[in-house]
């Protein structure tokens, strides 16, 4: 799958303000409904879902990325959003190192291969430790959109 | 002496699983992959046809994107490559990582 089918430039947050997990989270989440990708009134919803969920298993995967996720029926489709931070943040990662990028992916609660779809092609580049490092020193939304782009058009890269 | 190296060489185990549960190999069950996985210290390695990966890395396994109905190739290298192979397949095929399946839903 294509980033640019499921990734919320909209919602793109250079420099996340929250220095916890939970504001971070809340911070994307909130970033996705301004921007029209959540049902109207589930926000908060999503926000206590995606925390329940982190809890019961870090999404932190090591190397400075978090992937928090959930399937909800506040979307009918795979949407992501980026957030960065340059002080990083405790995900109470894998490797107990703290998170510089995160990816933020809520699914439709009834397509769980399209759920699968959106993880594969977000760690087939977050493994890439050239991308995680492009993505950690991107400053700007634009940034990281040409990134994301780059990455669909060139599959090889 | 040809019995005596088989048990001192490498032994390879090899053998194919599908995907039983319904949500597929999302994280989670990765995740259940990997610590079965990190129990042995043979080398184990999946393939679903197009990528093989490491089967004790969790980034690389939810990359095999490996939904319900999808069968999976588990290779095991070293000298407990057999007991690996077992218990990756039991959890996969008999427990399918303790979620629903499709035909489970109907029973009572």
């Amino acid at each position: 799958m294509k980033f640019t089918d499921f990734v919320c430039f909209e919602a793109t947050i250079p420099e996340l303000q929250a220095k916890d997990r939970d504001g971070a989270i809340t911070e994307l989440v909130n970033s996705l409904d301004k921007a029209g990708k959540l049902k109207r009134g589930s926000r908060e919803d999503v926000i206590k879902t995606v925390i329940e969920r982190e809890n019961q298993a870090t999404t932190g995967m090591g190397k400075g990325v978090a992937v928090p996720h959930v399937k909800h029926p506040a979307v009918k489709d795979v949407v992501a959003a980026i957030g960065l931070s340059s002080t990083g943040i405790d995900f109470s990662s894998l490797d107990k190192q703290l998170v510089y990028s995160v990816v933020l992916l809520i699914s439709p609660a009834d397509n769980p291969d399209r759920h699968l779809q959106a993880m594969e092609s977000i760690f087939r580049r977050l493994q890439q430790e050239k991308f995680r490092k492009f993505l950690r020193q991107s400053r700007s939304s634009e940034q990281i959109e040409d990134l994301f782009r780059e990455v669909d058009e060139n599959p090889a890269l | 002496m040809q019995a005596g190296q088989d048990s001192l060489d490498k032994v390879v185990c090899e053998t194919t699983v599908e995907i039983k549960n319904t949500d597929g190999l999302h994280m989670r069950p990765a995740m259940q992959f990997v610590d079965v996985a990190n129990q042995f210290d043979c080398d184990i390695t999946v393939s679903n046809g197009e990528n093989v990966v490491d089967g004790k890395s969790i980034m690389q396994m939810t990359m095999l994107a490996a939904t319900c109905g999808t069968k999976l190739m588990i290779k095991a290298e070293g000298a407990d490559a057999q007991n690996a192979i077992n218990a990756l397949q039991e959890l996969v095929e008999k427990k399918h990582f303790d979620e629903p399946t499709p035909d489970k839903k109907k029973e009572p």
